[in-house]
Protein backbone atom coordinates (compact mmCIF):
# COMPACT_ATOMS: atom_id res chain seq x y z
CA UNK A 1 0.00 0.00 0.00
CA UNK A 2 0.76 3.69 -0.29
CA UNK A 3 -0.02 4.38 3.02
CA UNK A 4 0.22 2.40 5.84
CA UNK A 5 -1.17 2.86 9.41
CA UNK A 6 1.04 3.37 12.77
CA UNK A 7 0.56 1.44 15.35
CA UNK A 8 -1.55 4.32 16.96
CA UNK A 9 -3.66 4.46 14.00
CA UNK A 10 -2.23 7.01 11.58
CA UNK A 11 -1.68 6.98 8.23
CA UNK A 12 1.90 6.72 6.92
CA UNK A 13 3.38 6.73 3.71
CA UNK A 14 4.85 3.84 2.46
CA UNK A 15 7.97 4.34 -0.08
CA UNK A 16 8.82 3.10 -2.96
CA UNK A 17 12.13 2.08 -4.94
CA UNK A 18 11.16 5.47 -6.83
CA UNK A 19 10.32 7.74 -4.20
CA UNK A 20 12.79 5.99 -1.43
CA UNK A 21 15.61 8.82 -2.07
CA UNK A 22 12.97 11.20 -0.76
CA UNK A 23 12.56 9.65 2.02
CA UNK A 24 16.23 8.66 2.95
CA UNK A 25 16.76 12.63 2.75
CA UNK A 26 14.02 14.05 5.31
CA UNK A 27 15.24 10.94 7.41
CA UNK A 28 18.25 12.87 7.59
CA UNK A 29 16.35 16.50 7.60
CA UNK A 30 17.02 17.60 4.06
CA UNK A 31 14.60 18.50 1.39
CA UNK A 32 15.08 16.55 -2.01
CA UNK A 33 13.72 16.81 -5.21
CA UNK A 34 14.72 15.53 -8.88
CA UNK A 35 16.02 17.90 -11.33
CA UNK A 36 15.27 17.32 -15.13
CA UNK A 37 18.27 18.93 -17.13
CA UNK A 38 15.57 21.01 -19.27
CA UNK A 39 12.58 21.71 -16.87
CA UNK A 40 13.74 22.27 -13.81
CA UNK A 41 12.74 20.77 -10.18
CA UNK A 42 9.66 18.90 -10.09
CA UNK A 43 7.96 17.15 -7.30
CA UNK A 44 6.40 14.25 -5.79
CA UNK A 45 9.08 11.73 -6.93
CA UNK A 46 8.66 10.42 -10.28
CA UNK A 47 10.46 7.60 -12.84
CA UNK A 48 10.59 10.64 -15.32
CA UNK A 49 10.11 14.11 -16.00
CA UNK A 50 6.47 15.37 -15.76
CA UNK A 51 7.61 18.01 -17.89
CA UNK A 52 9.29 15.81 -21.39
CA UNK A 53 9.14 12.21 -19.84
CA UNK A 54 13.12 12.18 -19.89
CA UNK A 55 14.64 10.18 -17.20
CA UNK A 56 18.05 11.99 -17.01
CA UNK A 57 17.05 13.65 -13.92
CA UNK A 58 19.15 14.25 -10.62
CA UNK A 59 18.19 14.44 -7.33
CA UNK A 60 19.25 18.45 -5.34
CA UNK A 61 18.61 19.36 -1.93
CA UNK A 62 16.50 22.56 -2.02
CA UNK A 63 16.71 24.95 0.39
CA UNK A 64 13.04 23.92 2.15
CA UNK A 65 11.66 27.76 2.24
CA UNK A 66 9.14 28.45 0.59
CA UNK A 67 5.47 30.40 1.33
CA UNK A 68 1.89 29.30 1.99
CA UNK A 69 -0.07 28.94 -0.67
CA UNK A 70 -3.24 27.83 0.56
CA UNK A 71 -4.64 26.37 3.85
CA UNK A 72 -7.29 25.05 5.30
CA UNK A 73 -8.16 24.01 8.75
CA UNK A 74 -9.83 20.63 9.18
CA UNK A 75 -12.78 20.55 12.01
CA UNK A 76 -13.97 17.46 11.94
CA UNK A 77 -11.53 14.76 10.59
CA UNK A 78 -12.33 14.15 7.22
CA UNK A 79 -10.08 11.18 8.00
CA UNK A 80 -11.51 9.16 10.75
CA UNK A 81 -7.83 8.21 11.52
CA UNK A 82 -7.05 11.61 12.21
CA UNK A 83 -10.45 12.86 14.44
CA UNK A 84 -7.76 12.61 17.22
CA UNK A 85 -5.27 15.91 15.72
CA UNK A 86 -8.47 18.13 14.82
CA UNK A 87 -8.32 20.68 14.18
CA UNK A 88 -5.30 20.80 12.23
CA UNK A 89 -3.57 22.70 9.63
CA UNK A 90 -3.21 21.51 6.11
CA UNK A 91 -0.79 23.59 3.83
CA UNK A 92 -0.25 23.76 0.20
CA UNK A 93 3.43 25.43 0.39
CA UNK A 94 5.17 26.84 -2.84
CA UNK A 95 8.66 26.39 -2.25
CA UNK A 96 11.42 28.68 -3.35
CA UNK A 97 12.47 26.61 -5.62
CA UNK A 98 8.91 26.32 -7.60
CA UNK A 99 7.02 23.24 -6.96
CA UNK A 100 4.61 22.76 -4.65
CA UNK A 101 3.70 20.64 -1.67
CA UNK A 102 1.13 19.96 0.86
CA UNK A 103 2.06 19.73 4.60
CA UNK A 104 0.57 19.64 7.98
CA UNK A 105 1.65 22.45 9.36
CA UNK A 106 2.99 22.71 12.69
CA UNK A 107 3.88 25.24 15.38
CA UNK A 108 1.60 28.21 14.33
CA UNK A 109 -1.90 28.92 15.79
CA UNK A 110 -4.47 27.95 13.70
CA UNK A 111 -5.32 31.98 13.61
CA UNK A 112 -1.95 32.93 12.70
CA UNK A 113 -2.29 31.55 9.24
CA UNK A 114 -2.03 33.63 6.20
CA UNK A 115 -1.55 32.33 2.57
CA UNK A 116 1.74 34.10 1.71
CA UNK A 117 3.10 33.76 4.82
CA UNK A 118 6.89 32.69 4.82
CA UNK A 119 7.29 28.89 6.11
CA UNK A 120 10.23 26.47 6.36
CA UNK A 121 10.20 22.61 6.18
CA UNK A 122 10.65 20.41 9.40
CA UNK A 123 10.55 17.19 9.89
CA UNK A 124 9.31 14.47 12.25
CA UNK A 125 9.75 10.66 12.43
CA UNK A 126 7.15 8.58 13.59
CA UNK A 127 7.81 4.73 13.27
CA UNK A 128 10.96 5.72 11.49
CA UNK A 129 8.83 7.01 8.65
CA UNK A 130 10.18 10.43 7.76
CA UNK A 131 7.36 12.69 7.80
CA UNK A 132 7.81 16.70 5.96
CA UNK A 133 5.90 19.70 8.07
CA UNK A 134 5.95 22.94 7.52
CA UNK A 135 6.36 25.75 10.43
CA UNK A 136 6.27 29.44 10.16
CA UNK A 137 9.67 30.87 9.37
CA UNK A 138 10.90 34.19 10.93
CA UNK A 139 12.36 36.91 7.80
CA UNK A 140 15.19 38.48 8.30
CA UNK A 141 14.72 42.02 8.56
CA UNK A 142 15.91 44.44 5.63
CA UNK A 143 18.49 46.81 6.82
CA UNK A 144 16.14 50.35 8.18
CA UNK A 145 15.49 52.52 5.53
CA UNK A 146 15.79 50.07 2.61
CA UNK A 147 13.68 50.46 -0.21
CA UNK B 1 -18.99 15.87 -35.12
CA UNK B 2 -21.61 18.40 -36.26
CA UNK B 3 -23.39 20.48 -33.86
CA UNK B 4 -27.11 19.33 -34.24
CA UNK B 5 -26.92 15.65 -35.10
CA UNK B 6 -26.91 13.68 -31.45
CA UNK B 7 -29.93 14.75 -29.09
CA UNK B 8 -31.18 13.71 -25.78
CA UNK B 9 -34.99 12.81 -26.01
CA UNK B 10 -35.18 11.28 -22.98
CA UNK B 11 -34.68 10.72 -18.99
CA UNK B 12 -34.94 9.29 -15.81
CA UNK B 13 -34.09 10.62 -12.29
CA UNK B 14 -35.27 9.07 -9.23
CA UNK B 15 -35.44 11.67 -5.85
CA UNK B 16 -32.30 11.43 -3.51
CA UNK B 17 -32.58 10.66 -0.77
CA UNK B 18 -30.46 9.86 2.79
CA UNK B 19 -31.73 6.30 3.15
CA UNK B 20 -32.48 3.88 -0.08
CA UNK B 21 -35.52 2.41 1.07
CA UNK B 22 -35.32 -0.13 -1.54
CA UNK B 23 -32.02 -1.95 -1.66
CA UNK B 24 -30.91 -3.02 -5.29
CA UNK B 25 -27.42 -3.90 -7.37
CA UNK B 26 -25.62 -1.67 -9.78
CA UNK B 27 -27.11 -3.71 -12.73
CA UNK B 28 -30.79 -3.84 -11.08
CA UNK B 29 -30.39 0.04 -10.63
CA UNK B 30 -29.03 0.49 -14.41
CA UNK B 31 -31.93 -1.59 -15.60
CA UNK B 32 -34.57 0.55 -13.89
CA UNK B 33 -33.23 3.87 -14.71
CA UNK B 34 -32.90 2.62 -18.29
CA UNK B 35 -36.57 1.25 -18.45
CA UNK B 36 -37.75 4.13 -17.14
CA UNK B 37 -35.85 6.36 -19.26
CA UNK B 38 -36.44 4.46 -22.75
CA UNK B 39 -40.39 4.75 -21.37
CA UNK B 40 -39.99 8.65 -21.19
CA UNK B 41 -38.46 8.83 -24.73
CA UNK B 42 -41.17 6.53 -25.92
CA UNK B 43 -38.31 4.50 -27.55
CA UNK B 44 -38.20 1.00 -28.04
CA UNK B 45 -35.34 -1.50 -25.62
CA UNK B 46 -34.75 -3.39 -29.14
CA UNK B 47 -33.48 0.23 -30.40
CA UNK B 48 -30.43 1.06 -28.14
CA UNK B 49 -27.39 -0.43 -29.64
CA UNK B 50 -24.85 1.51 -27.36
CA UNK B 51 -24.27 2.25 -23.64
CA UNK B 52 -22.50 4.60 -21.57
CA UNK B 53 -22.35 3.87 -17.42
CA UNK B 54 -20.34 4.68 -14.14
CA UNK B 55 -18.13 2.06 -12.56
CA UNK B 56 -20.67 -1.78 -12.35
CA UNK B 57 -19.91 -2.52 -8.71
CA UNK B 58 -20.95 -6.13 -9.56
CA UNK B 59 -18.65 -6.32 -12.63
CA UNK B 60 -15.79 -4.23 -12.12
CA UNK B 61 -13.74 -5.36 -14.95
CA UNK B 62 -15.62 -6.01 -18.47
CA UNK B 63 -18.54 -3.90 -17.09
CA UNK B 64 -19.80 -3.04 -20.38
CA UNK B 65 -20.53 -6.29 -21.60
CA UNK B 66 -21.21 -7.15 -18.30
CA UNK B 67 -24.33 -4.34 -18.21
CA UNK B 68 -25.29 -5.03 -22.16
CA UNK B 69 -25.67 -8.80 -21.33
CA UNK B 70 -28.42 -7.60 -18.13
CA UNK B 71 -30.06 -5.66 -19.94
CA UNK B 72 -30.32 -7.14 -22.93
CA UNK B 73 -28.64 -4.54 -25.38
CA UNK B 74 -27.23 -5.49 -28.55
CA UNK B 75 -24.00 -2.98 -28.09
CA UNK B 76 -21.89 -1.24 -31.26
CA UNK B 77 -20.44 0.82 -28.60
CA UNK B 78 -19.73 0.33 -24.62
CA UNK B 79 -18.13 2.25 -22.29
CA UNK B 80 -17.43 3.03 -18.83
CA UNK B 81 -16.35 6.80 -18.63
CA UNK B 82 -14.41 8.51 -15.27
CA UNK B 83 -14.89 12.04 -15.93
CA UNK B 84 -16.26 15.28 -14.32
CA UNK B 85 -19.27 13.89 -12.15
CA UNK B 86 -20.75 17.36 -12.60
CA UNK B 87 -22.34 16.74 -16.04
CA UNK B 88 -23.62 13.58 -17.47
CA UNK B 89 -23.00 10.64 -15.76
CA UNK B 90 -22.53 9.21 -11.98
CA UNK B 91 -20.87 6.47 -10.89
CA UNK B 92 -21.19 4.88 -7.65
CA UNK B 93 -22.26 3.27 -5.14
CA UNK B 94 -19.68 4.60 -2.50
CA UNK B 95 -18.50 7.95 -2.72
CA UNK B 96 -20.63 10.60 -2.46
CA UNK B 97 -19.20 13.13 -4.49
CA UNK B 98 -18.70 13.28 -8.11
CA UNK B 99 -20.49 13.65 -11.41
CA UNK B 100 -19.71 13.35 -15.32
CA UNK B 101 -20.24 15.30 -18.37
CA UNK B 102 -17.73 13.45 -20.13
CA UNK B 103 -20.19 10.25 -20.75
CA UNK B 104 -23.24 12.77 -22.95
CA UNK B 105 -19.31 13.66 -25.60
CA UNK B 106 -18.72 10.24 -26.23
CA UNK B 107 -22.45 9.84 -27.03
CA UNK B 108 -22.71 12.36 -30.11
CA UNK B 109 -19.30 11.26 -31.10
CA UNK B 110 -20.38 7.73 -31.59
CA UNK B 111 -23.32 8.23 -33.08
CA UNK B 112 -22.14 10.38 -35.22
CA UNK B 113 -19.38 7.21 -36.28
CA UNK B 114 -22.26 4.61 -36.39
CA UNK B 115 -25.71 6.12 -36.64
CA UNK B 116 -27.40 4.08 -34.23
CA UNK B 117 -30.51 4.87 -33.38
CA UNK B 118 -30.04 5.21 -29.74
CA UNK B 119 -28.43 4.88 -26.74
CA UNK B 120 -28.67 4.58 -23.17
CA UNK B 121 -26.84 6.37 -20.44
CA UNK B 122 -27.13 5.06 -17.23
CA UNK B 123 -25.64 6.42 -13.83
CA UNK B 124 -27.34 5.41 -10.70
CA UNK B 125 -25.97 4.76 -7.02
CA UNK B 126 -27.40 1.76 -5.40
CA UNK B 127 -28.46 0.63 -1.86
CA UNK B 128 -25.14 0.59 -0.32
CA UNK B 129 -23.95 2.78 2.63
CA UNK B 130 -22.17 5.43 1.89
CA UNK B 131 -18.63 4.93 3.23
CA UNK B 132 -18.22 7.02 6.01
CA UNK B 133 -14.20 6.86 5.40
CA UNK B 134 -14.29 8.48 1.92
CA UNK B 135 -10.22 8.34 0.83
CA UNK B 136 -9.43 9.32 -2.11
CA UNK B 137 -10.65 6.48 -4.27
CA UNK B 138 -7.71 4.42 -5.27
CA UNK B 139 -5.18 7.01 -3.12
CA UNK B 140 -3.38 4.70 -0.86
CA UNK B 141 -2.95 1.83 -3.27
CA UNK B 142 1.28 0.67 -3.50
CA UNK B 143 3.00 3.46 -5.42
CA UNK B 144 0.16 5.81 -5.42
CA UNK B 145 1.46 9.43 -5.40
CA UNK B 146 -1.66 10.73 -2.58
CA UNK B 147 -0.98 7.87 -0.81
CA UNK B 148 2.55 8.95 0.00
CA UNK B 149 2.28 12.60 -0.08
CA UNK B 150 -1.06 13.51 0.54
CA UNK B 151 -2.94 11.24 2.96
CA UNK B 152 -0.01 11.16 5.60
CA UNK B 153 -1.16 15.07 6.13
CA UNK B 154 -4.67 14.48 6.24
CA UNK B 155 -5.57 15.77 2.63
CA UNK B 156 -8.29 13.34 2.08
CA UNK B 157 -11.29 13.44 0.02
CA UNK B 158 -13.35 16.47 -1.93
CA UNK B 159 -13.94 18.84 1.09
CA UNK B 160 -10.74 20.05 2.57
CA UNK B 161 -9.24 20.03 -1.19
CA UNK B 162 -11.91 22.25 -2.28
CA UNK B 163 -11.08 24.27 1.12
CA UNK B 164 -7.55 24.47 -0.02
CA UNK B 165 -9.02 25.95 -3.58
CA UNK B 166 -11.41 28.53 -1.46
CA UNK B 167 -8.52 29.70 0.91
CA UNK B 168 -6.30 30.47 -2.39
CA UNK B 169 -9.04 32.44 -4.31
CA UNK B 170 -10.13 34.50 -0.78
CA UNK B 171 -6.56 35.53 -0.64
CA UNK B 172 -6.42 36.90 -4.31
CA UNK B 173 -9.74 38.05 -4.64
CA UNK B 174 -11.60 39.10 -1.31
CA UNK B 175 -15.04 38.32 -1.40
CA UNK B 176 -17.97 38.54 1.60
CA UNK B 177 -18.88 35.18 3.17
CA UNK B 178 -22.11 36.40 2.04
CA UNK B 179 -21.40 36.66 -1.55
CA UNK B 180 -20.70 32.72 -1.43
CA UNK B 181 -23.49 31.92 1.05
CA UNK B 182 -25.99 33.67 -1.58
CA UNK B 183 -25.11 30.50 -3.89
CA UNK B 184 -26.24 28.36 -1.09
CA UNK B 185 -29.14 30.54 -0.10
CA UNK B 186 -30.94 30.80 -4.03
CA UNK B 187 -30.29 27.21 -5.07
CA UNK B 188 -32.15 26.41 -1.59
CA UNK B 189 -34.67 28.28 -3.27
CA UNK B 190 -34.54 26.77 -6.41
CA UNK B 191 -35.12 23.59 -4.40
CA UNK B 192 -38.03 24.34 -2.58
CA UNK B 193 -40.13 24.36 -6.27
CA UNK B 194 -38.67 20.95 -7.14
CA UNK B 195 -40.60 18.18 -5.61
CA UNK B 196 -37.41 15.67 -5.59
CA UNK B 197 -35.05 18.55 -3.86
CA UNK B 198 -34.27 16.81 -0.07
CA UNK B 199 -33.95 19.97 0.84
CA UNK B 200 -37.49 21.55 -0.34
CA UNK B 201 -39.10 22.16 2.87
CA UNK B 202 -35.95 23.39 4.45
CA UNK B 203 -35.08 27.18 3.36
CA UNK B 204 -32.16 28.71 4.35
CA UNK B 205 -31.00 32.53 5.30
CA UNK B 206 -27.85 34.12 4.51
CA UNK B 207 -27.27 33.99 8.33
CA UNK B 208 -27.94 30.65 8.72
CA UNK B 209 -25.24 29.63 5.98
CA UNK B 210 -22.71 31.95 7.79
CA UNK B 211 -23.39 30.50 11.00
CA UNK B 212 -23.58 26.70 10.10
CA UNK B 213 -20.25 24.99 11.39
CA UNK B 214 -17.24 25.63 10.07
CA UNK B 215 -16.10 22.15 8.48
CA UNK B 216 -12.78 23.30 6.42
CA UNK B 217 -11.90 26.63 6.52
CA UNK B 218 -13.44 28.38 4.89
CA UNK B 219 -16.17 26.52 3.65
CA UNK B 220 -19.17 25.92 6.31
CA UNK B 221 -21.67 22.81 6.23
CA UNK B 222 -24.32 24.62 4.40
CA UNK B 223 -21.66 25.44 1.68
CA UNK B 224 -20.79 21.65 1.09
CA UNK B 225 -23.12 18.95 -0.42
CA UNK B 226 -24.99 16.41 1.48
CA UNK B 227 -24.34 12.60 -0.54
CA UNK B 228 -27.45 10.63 -1.05
CA UNK B 229 -28.60 7.69 -2.78
CA UNK B 230 -30.22 8.24 -6.26
CA UNK B 231 -29.50 7.49 -10.17
CA UNK B 232 -30.71 8.70 -13.27
CA UNK B 233 -30.14 8.06 -16.74
CA UNK B 234 -30.70 9.89 -20.42
CA UNK B 235 -31.12 8.89 -23.38
CA UNK B 236 -29.24 10.28 -26.81
CA UNK B 237 -30.01 9.60 -30.29
CA UNK B 238 -30.10 10.67 -33.48
CA UNK B 239 -31.80 14.31 -34.02
CA UNK B 240 -33.91 12.91 -36.80
CA UNK B 241 -35.10 10.12 -34.14
CA UNK B 242 -35.48 12.19 -31.27
CA UNK B 243 -37.48 14.47 -33.15
CA UNK B 244 -39.90 11.70 -33.20
CA UNK B 245 -40.58 11.29 -29.43
CA UNK B 246 -43.01 13.10 -27.29
CA UNK B 247 -40.73 16.04 -26.16
CA UNK B 248 -38.65 18.18 -27.55
CA UNK B 249 -35.19 16.98 -28.48
CA UNK B 250 -32.51 18.35 -26.82
CA UNK B 251 -29.37 19.24 -29.04
CA UNK B 252 -25.65 18.60 -27.51
CA UNK B 253 -24.18 20.78 -29.73
CA UNK B 254 -21.30 21.54 -28.16
CA UNK B 255 -18.99 20.17 -25.60
CA UNK B 256 -15.48 20.20 -24.29
CA UNK B 257 -13.18 18.41 -21.31
CA UNK B 258 -9.95 19.54 -19.64
CA UNK B 259 -7.93 17.19 -17.32
CA UNK B 260 -4.63 18.46 -15.61
CA UNK B 261 -4.47 17.04 -12.22
CA UNK B 262 -5.52 14.40 -9.70
CA UNK B 263 -4.42 16.29 -6.53
CA UNK B 264 -5.43 20.19 -5.76
CA UNK B 265 -1.57 20.46 -4.89
CA UNK B 266 -0.05 20.04 -8.68
CA UNK B 267 -3.22 22.02 -10.20
CA UNK B 268 -1.21 24.00 -12.48
CA UNK B 269 -3.57 26.73 -10.58
CA UNK B 270 -5.49 26.18 -8.00
CA UNK B 271 -7.95 28.98 -9.13
CA UNK B 272 -7.82 29.04 -12.61
CA UNK B 273 -9.62 25.39 -13.30
CA UNK B 274 -9.72 23.41 -16.41
CA UNK B 275 -13.62 24.61 -16.59
CA UNK B 276 -11.67 27.29 -19.05
CA UNK B 277 -10.44 25.22 -21.97
CA UNK B 278 -13.39 22.90 -21.57
CA UNK B 279 -15.76 25.90 -21.36
CA UNK B 280 -14.46 27.66 -24.14
CA UNK B 281 -14.50 24.70 -26.98
CA UNK B 282 -18.27 23.51 -25.92
CA UNK B 283 -19.39 27.64 -26.85
CA UNK B 284 -16.99 27.50 -29.62
CA UNK B 285 -18.44 24.48 -31.20
CA UNK B 286 -21.96 25.27 -30.44
CA UNK B 287 -22.05 28.79 -31.77
CA UNK B 288 -23.08 30.17 -28.63
CA UNK B 289 -22.35 32.78 -27.02
CA UNK B 290 -22.32 33.36 -23.34
CA UNK B 291 -25.60 35.73 -23.23
CA UNK B 292 -27.35 33.17 -24.82
CA UNK B 293 -27.86 30.90 -22.29
CA UNK B 294 -30.94 30.88 -20.76
CA UNK B 295 -29.88 28.74 -17.70
CA UNK B 296 -26.82 28.21 -15.74
CA UNK B 297 -26.23 24.59 -14.58
CA UNK B 298 -22.62 24.49 -12.71
CA UNK B 299 -21.25 21.67 -11.21
CA UNK B 300 -21.70 22.83 -7.10
CA UNK B 301 -20.47 20.68 -4.69
CA UNK B 302 -19.41 23.41 -2.97
CA UNK B 303 -20.28 26.84 -3.36
CA UNK B 304 -16.68 27.97 -4.31
CA UNK B 305 -17.23 25.58 -7.07
CA UNK B 306 -20.48 27.50 -8.40
CA UNK B 307 -18.00 30.95 -8.51
CA UNK B 308 -14.91 29.62 -9.87
CA UNK B 309 -16.95 27.69 -12.67
CA UNK B 310 -18.77 31.16 -13.85
CA UNK B 311 -15.75 32.89 -14.56
CA UNK B 312 -14.04 30.08 -16.19
CA UNK B 313 -17.04 29.36 -18.31
CA UNK B 314 -16.73 32.90 -18.84
CA UNK B 315 -19.78 34.86 -17.25
CA UNK B 316 -17.48 37.05 -15.97
CA UNK B 317 -13.38 37.54 -15.79
CA UNK B 318 -11.73 36.14 -13.30
CA UNK B 319 -11.57 37.90 -9.84
CA UNK B 320 -15.01 39.42 -10.52
CA UNK B 321 -17.36 36.22 -9.70
CA UNK B 322 -18.58 37.87 -6.45
CA UNK B 323 -20.08 41.32 -7.96
CA UNK B 324 -21.38 38.82 -10.43
CA UNK B 325 -23.25 36.89 -7.81
CA UNK B 326 -24.04 40.32 -6.11
CA UNK B 327 -25.65 41.43 -9.24
CA UNK B 328 -27.63 38.62 -10.30
CA UNK B 329 -30.54 36.83 -9.17
CA UNK B 330 -29.96 33.22 -9.12
CA UNK B 331 -33.66 31.83 -8.87
CA UNK B 332 -35.34 29.96 -11.39
CA UNK B 333 -37.63 33.59 -12.18
CA UNK B 334 -34.41 35.72 -12.04
CA UNK B 335 -32.38 37.16 -14.11
CA UNK B 336 -30.02 34.51 -14.30
CA UNK B 337 -31.41 31.34 -13.32
CA UNK B 338 -28.71 28.93 -11.89
CA UNK B 339 -29.14 25.43 -10.58
CA UNK B 340 -32.89 25.65 -11.15
CA UNK B 341 -33.46 21.81 -9.74
CA UNK B 342 -31.50 23.08 -6.13
CA UNK B 343 -28.15 22.36 -7.78
CA UNK B 344 -26.70 19.30 -5.78
CA UNK B 345 -26.91 21.74 -2.65
CA UNK B 346 -30.29 21.77 -2.57
CA UNK B 347 -31.75 18.67 -4.29
CA UNK B 348 -28.89 16.47 -2.39
CA UNK B 349 -25.95 14.84 -3.96
CA UNK B 350 -27.02 11.73 -5.57
CA UNK B 351 -23.74 10.20 -5.04
CA UNK B 352 -21.55 9.34 -8.39
CA UNK B 353 -25.25 10.16 -10.29
CA UNK B 354 -25.29 13.59 -8.63
CA UNK B 355 -23.89 15.62 -11.62
CA UNK B 356 -26.20 14.18 -14.00
CA UNK B 357 -29.09 15.84 -12.04
CA UNK B 358 -27.60 18.87 -13.81
CA UNK B 359 -28.33 17.59 -17.73
CA UNK B 360 -31.53 16.44 -16.40
CA UNK B 361 -32.62 19.70 -15.10
CA UNK B 362 -30.72 21.31 -18.11
CA UNK B 363 -33.59 18.84 -20.18
CA UNK B 364 -36.49 19.50 -18.50
CA UNK B 365 -36.09 23.09 -18.65
CA UNK B 366 -35.60 23.24 -22.72
CA UNK B 367 -38.50 20.79 -22.74
CA UNK B 368 -40.57 22.79 -20.84
CA UNK B 369 -41.12 20.22 -18.29
CA UNK B 370 -39.82 22.18 -15.51
CA UNK B 371 -43.01 22.46 -13.46
CA UNK B 372 -42.82 25.14 -10.82
CA UNK B 373 -39.46 26.48 -11.30
CA UNK B 374 -40.03 26.16 -15.24
CA UNK B 375 -37.55 29.39 -16.33
CA UNK B 376 -39.29 31.39 -19.03
CA UNK B 377 -38.76 30.64 -22.96
CA UNK B 378 -35.91 28.84 -22.02
CA UNK B 379 -34.00 27.22 -25.51
CA UNK B 380 -29.80 27.25 -24.32
CA UNK B 381 -28.36 25.87 -21.11
CA UNK B 382 -24.67 25.37 -20.05
CA UNK B 383 -24.04 22.49 -18.14
CA UNK B 384 -20.66 22.10 -16.49
CA UNK B 385 -19.23 18.67 -14.33
CA UNK B 386 -16.32 18.52 -11.90
CA UNK B 387 -15.03 14.90 -10.99
CA UNK B 388 -12.12 14.79 -8.14
CA UNK B 389 -10.40 17.78 -7.34
CA UNK B 390 -12.06 20.49 -9.86
CA UNK B 391 -10.22 17.99 -11.67
CA UNK B 392 -12.06 16.25 -14.56
CA UNK B 393 -13.90 18.82 -15.81
CA UNK B 394 -16.49 19.02 -19.20
CA UNK B 395 -18.67 21.35 -20.38
CA UNK B 396 -21.89 20.96 -22.41
CA UNK B 397 -23.86 23.60 -24.23
CA UNK B 398 -27.88 21.70 -25.21
CA UNK B 399 -30.00 23.80 -27.07
CA UNK B 400 -33.92 22.83 -27.73
CA UNK B 401 -34.85 22.14 -31.69
ZN1 LIG C 1 12.00 17.37 -18.32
Amino acid sequence: MGTRMSEDGRPLPVPNPTTAPFFDAAREGRLRLQRCPRDGLFFYPRSRCPGCLGDDWSWEDVSGRGSLHAFTVDRVGHDPALTRDVPFAIAVVELEEGPRMTARMVDCGLDDLRVGMPVEATFETLEDVPLVRFRPRQVERLPIGGA
Amino acid sequence: MGKREAAIAGLAEWAPQRRWDRPMFSMEAAAELAALALADADIEHGEVDGLVTGPVFESPMFAPSALAEYLGVRANFAEVVDLGRGLAGGHGLESGGGHRGGSLRHGPRRLHDRAPAAAALAWRRSGSRPRAHSRLPGGDAWGSPQGQFELPSGLVAATPSFALIASRYLARFPTAPETLAKIAVHERENAAHNPKAIFRNEPITIEDVLSSRMVADPLKLLEVVMPCFGGGAVIVTRSDRAGRGPHRPVFVSGYGERLTHKSITYAPDLVETPTRVASERAFQMAGVARSDVDVALPYDCYTITVLLTLEDAGFCKKGDGGVFLEDHDLRHDGDFPLNTHGGQLGMGQAGLAGGLSHVTEAVLQIQGRGGERQVRSCDVAYVNGTGGMMAEQVALILEGA
